[in-house]
């Protein structure tokens, strides 16, 4: 019984440099631009969804395309962040941005714990591991009273922002939204071209050899999983705040196949990979909705495609034509 | 999020038929399309809501009605972000039906967020016109309640006064054993224990099992759909009722009844707010919706006929389509028409009608695929629900 | 007569006896997984998928051509099984040389299209299949009732389980099988068709899910989603008992069947996630599983 451990998820060829290359400040200025317009063009919320989800890809691209761990439970710190800010914003009454960092710090305490016991395992045990402890959080917030079970909790007002500042109207909130997520993508993308993420991709690429040139391997891991569910816990405070609700549905495993999908789709290992796969499965949840099962099927269809044709996914090829990093 | 089957009902109106006077109104359907739930409500809702503007002739009295609908997949979080842009973007006046409690609880606050109106048939939780009340929100058809005082009271006057419940582990679960106990114990009878189960589920063996070693004589089944179905089915299997001990669905429809069929679900007894074979009117009524939808119209659908009627009613009444003032004049006006009667809605939006204890018939004593319940007796709306005192919502008792 | 925690031993009994029922969905479910992963190195996600078809075509099989549940035992197996060697041959197989995920993504993929069409055409309410008369009463134990059709899925499923052990540890053919897997340069070096054994490896394991949907069939409501979340559960198992494990896989599956029935009992709101905590720390403390060898 032969494990293929040694076989690498095929990653698009990087050349990382520490500092930004041109083409891709350009790629940032404009994808700041194309945010800037997006609420004037679509409705605002489906907008800050779309963000949301993409900051949340971005995280678990940060683990999985740069860490090389595959995690099948981001779910949890997505969902538990969500249900922590609600409560926050709703039971103790706090402002936007501390309900967010509630809701934020739980999850990267919550990655703590189950960081610390999962990067013990490799491979396939790693992610089984991370799925188990994530369904026990799903238990967790379908037992807990704060969470509200079945109902998650509704009605979460949005305060105004620093005591100060009305966020009800969505368009305003909107900009603070984006300015959570594009902070944090941006962080994502520094802490990936800093030298600890060429450590992280030395580890990745062959652990032996990170350990024997000196590296505590181990604790690398475990801060990359701990910044990844910090960010997906920042993604799932803010969602609930945007909709005004936290429910079962960010805590089940099936978010967690969601935001793989979304990574795959748009290029694990890119910098704009995740981004473009969660607008691709988020605008396809709402705009195919009306096809009822189908869209699973199309979902489905996807994953099949992507995994025997372009392994690569969207950016990944786009990377390979224009031969530069995306 | 556009999960649209756009059906434009009454478009535009011809401008010389109707002058100055015509009121635009948009109905919002919000329903479970494709789940679990998509029998008993689903498109039949649709065709429902329809079938009440063309009975009222709204287009003749200078209202012109469009209907959409959407799927909520019975997810609170899809529930409210599609009542959000319905109000926000697409100038929804009304939205109707919304089973399962948890997303009708979170469309009766989005709706209160807006000030528009929230016409619930659905749902069972009777939170909606309790701790979780909303001066918008009108709930139609049935209620935890309701279902107990029904049910619960007559299976323990019928000498079934020790009662073990199988409770479905989520609100509406829990909210209908709290609900059947205060019954139970209300009549004289004993509450011996209880077992939730995960929702769904799929194997009941075990807990039936536990049900049995209670003792008790009526094993109560606090939940909903597939589970109540297969709930009843693993009992007959594990001869739980040939033993003795009796079985009360507390939530059944009649879809429910038609998939368990006679053989195996005769003698059940069930409440219920409306049954298809009832008299002339919901006769004539469900013969054109089954010609429409296949299958007579559940509860739940003829709520959302009997909703929509009385809305479009208030509308003619008040002549706009101010959400405040049509509320006030439907909770003003007695409700009427062909399929539950005469009643009245309450302050606190409770609709009062009488409800009905049914029981399911014999193979032999059924003379067709939907011929399947004769009528125990009536109960009548003030007996059925809980007082308005009892029910603690707030800025009802506070006027 | 003691009692347990409060709990007569009588329910106790019965109780243990369900577990094993259920436990048995979980043995040959489980099986097929490991037999899949131990010679193809596949996560078959799509195992669920495949269990719901075999209910549906003994569904089909009943409804369409007229032909009952004991033939159905054997065809629905086959033709889920020919299904599979399809999809083995088109798709999978273009996976073998790469990571583990792949070909996990491609089978929740496979599964995603499966259950979405399914739902399509048939909905979610769930379809009637009726026990076979020959199986239907029961028999009264003393501490519980056990209806016929119970018993028999223990006892199939035992037969099938032991079955595919005895095949793949002390034949000829599971040798090969067992070699094909540690070298497979060197057992086609012998002549034997190493691509096609592997196929029908695939297609067997995928068979395996679909008899346990046949014998589901007359109890659970046939429906697109029956194997939905039966699918991680199954795969826990598999963990538990040791990645590849054939024995492992059928041991735990009656085991946890049986912890899981108890977890009814004392914790019934708990009995969905008994078993992951069990993986977390089989995980934890013996990584390769319970049965797994240390490799």
């Amino acid at each position: 019984m032969s494990t293929s451990e040694n076989t690498k998820v095929a990653l698009p060829a990087m050349t990382h440099t520490v500092g930004m290359p041109r083409h891709q400040k350009i790629i940032f200025v404009l994808l700041l631009g194309v945010l800037l317009a997006l609420p004037f063009m679509v409705y605002p919320v489906f907008a800050m969804k779309v963000l949301c989800f993409a900051l949340f890809a971005c995280a678990f691209n940060l683990l999985l395309g740069f860490g090389g761990l595959l995690s099948f439970g981001h779910a949890a710190y997505f969902g538990m962040a969500s249900y922590v800010c609600a409560h926050a914003a709703k039971v103790w009454g706090l402002t936007p941005e501390l309900a967010i960092l509630a809701g934020t710090a739980t999850a990267a305490l919550l990655g703590l714990v189950i960081g610390s016991l999962a990067i013990r395992r490799q491979g396939i045990y790693f992610a089984m591991v991370t799925l188990a402890f994530a369904q026990m959080v799903y238990f967790f917030a379908l037992q807990a009273e704060f969470t509200g079970g079945e109902d998650g909790i509704q009605s979460v007002p949005r305060n105004d922002l620093l005591g100060m500042f009305p966020m009800s109207d969505d368009l305003t909130f909107y900009f603070f939204v984006l300015a959570i997520t594009y902070g944090g993508i941006l962080f994502i993308y520094r802490i990936t071209h800093s030298p600890f993420g060429q450590v992280l991709k030395s580890i990745r690429e062959n652990e032996p050899r990170a350990v024997s040139l000196g590296y505590r391997v181990n604790r690398y891991k475990l801060m990359v999983f701990v910044l990844s569910a910090t960010f997906a816990g920042l993604a799932g405070a803010t969602k609930s705040q945007v909709f005004h609700l936290a429910s079962l549905t960010d805590v089940h495993w099936t978010m967690s196949g969601e935001v793989v999908l979304m990574t795959l789709l748009g290029g694990m290992g890119t910098v704009l990979g995740p981004i473009v796969g969660a607008a691709v499965v988020v605008t396809m949840q709402n705009y195919l909705a009306y096809l009822g099962a189908w869209v699973t099927v199309i979902q489905g269809c996807i994953f099949v495609v992507g995994v025997l044709l372009f392994r690569e996914g969207i950016i990944g090829v786009l990377s390979r034509i224009l031969k530069k990093p995306l | 999020m556009k999960r649209l089957a756009w059906t434009t009902v009454a478009a535009t109106a011809l401008a010389a038929a109707t002058p100055a006077l015509a009121t635009d109104v948009k109905l919002g359907v919000l329903n479970d399309q494709s789940g679990v739930y998509a029998d008993l409500s689903g498109q039949g809702s649709v065709v429902a809501a329809r079938m009440a503007v063309e009975d009222f002739d709204a287009e003749a009295k200078g209202i012109n009605v469009e209907i959409i609908s959407a799927d909520h997949q019975n997810k609170p979080d899809i529930a409210s972000n599609i009542a959000r842009q319905w109000y926000d973007q697409d100038n929804v006046d009304v939205i109707l039906d919304v089973p399962t409690s948890s997303t009708a609880l979170a469309v009766a606050d989005v709706t209160a967020e807006f000030n528009k109106i929230f016409i619930n048939s659905g749902a069972a939780t009777s939170d909606l016109t309790r701790a979780n009340c909303q001066p918008t929100t009108i709930h139609w058809t049935y209620d935890t309640a309701a279902l107990a005082n029904g049910t619960g009271k007559a299976v323990t006057e019928a000498g079934g006064d020790t009662w073990f419940f199988l409770t479905a582990d989520y609100a509406f679960g829990h909210a209908l054993e709290r609900d059947t106990t205060a019954v139970v114990e209300a009549n004289g009878g004993e509450v011996l224990g209880s077992v939730a189960h995960p929702f769904p589920g799929t194997d009941f063996s075990s807990f039936l099992l536990q049900a049995q070693a209670s003792g008790a004589k009526v094993i109560g089944l606090a939940n909903a759909g597939a589970d109540t179905v297969n709930s009843i089915k693993q009992a007959a299997e594990f001869g739980i009722v040939q033993a003795g001990q009796k079985l009360a669905g507390l939530l059944l429809f009649i879809n429910n009844v038609h998939s368990l069929g006679a053989e195996t679900a005769q003698g059940l007894q069930m409440t219920t707010a409306f049954y298809w074979d009832q008299n002339d009117g919901t006769r004539e009524f469900s013969e054109r919706f089954q010609a429409e939808v296949g299958a007579p119209p559940s509860m739940v659908q003829a709520g959302v006929y009997a909703g929509t009627l009385h809305y479009l009613k208030a509308v003619e009444a008040v002549g706009s389509n101010d959400s405040e003032a049509i509320v006030a004049k439907m909770k003003e006006m007695e409700t009427d028409d062909a399929l539950f009667g005469k009643g009245y809605i309450r302050k606190d939006g409770r609709v009062i009608h009488d409800m009905y204890l049914m029981e399911v018939k014999a193979p032999d004593e059924s003379t067709g695929e939907w011929d399947l319940l004769k009528q125990v007796s009536t109960i009548s709306g003030e007996d059925a629900f809980l007082p308005m005192e009892d029910g603690g919502c707030a800025f009802a008792l506070a006027e | 007569m003691f009692e347990l925690l409060g709990i007569p031993p009588q329910v106790l009994m019965g109780q243990l006896l369900i577990g094993l029922i259920n436990g048995s969905f979980y043995a040959v479910l489980s099986l097929g997984l490991a037999v899949i992963f131990g010679l193809l190195n596949i996560i078959n996600f799509a195992h669920g998928a495949q269990y719901m078809m075999g209910a549906f075509v003994s569904w089909m099989l009943l409804n369409y051509l007229g032909i009952g549940y004991w033939p159905a035992l054997i065809l629905a197996p086959l033709v889920v099984g020919a299904i599979g060697i399809v999809l083995e041959r088109t798709m999978i197989s273009r996976l073998y040389k790469l990571d583990h995920l792949y070909g996990l993504l491609l089978t929740f993929g496979l599964a995603l299209i499966i259950q979405g069409l399914f739902r399509n055409y048939y909905g979610v309410s769930g379809l009637p299949y009726a026990i076979p008369p020959a199986l239907q009463g029961g028999q009264n134990l003393g501490f519980m009732f056990l209806p016929n059709y119970r018993g028999w899925v223990i006892v199939a499923s035992v037969i099938v389980c032991f079955g595919t052990w005895f095949m793949i540890e002390k034949t000829r053919l599971g040798s090969y099988l067992r070699a094909a897997t540690e070298n497979p340069e060197l057992v086609g070096a012998f002549g034997i068709n190493v691509p096609r054994m592997i196929t029908l490896t695939y297609g067997f394991g995928v068979g395996l899910a679909a008899f346990a949907g046949v014998l589901a069939a007359p109890i659970y409501s046939v429906n697109p989603n029956m194997g939905a979340d039966l699918i991680i559960v199954v795969f826990a198992v598999v963990v538990i008992g040791g990645m590849g494990s054939i024995m492992g896989a059928i041991l735990t599956g009656f085991g946890l069947g049986i912890i899981e029935g108890l977890t009814r009992v004392f914790y019934p709101e708990g009995s969905a996630v008994v078993i992951f905590v069990i993986m977390a720390i089989v995980l934890m403390i013996k990584p390769e599983g319970l049965f797994g060898n240390t490799a």
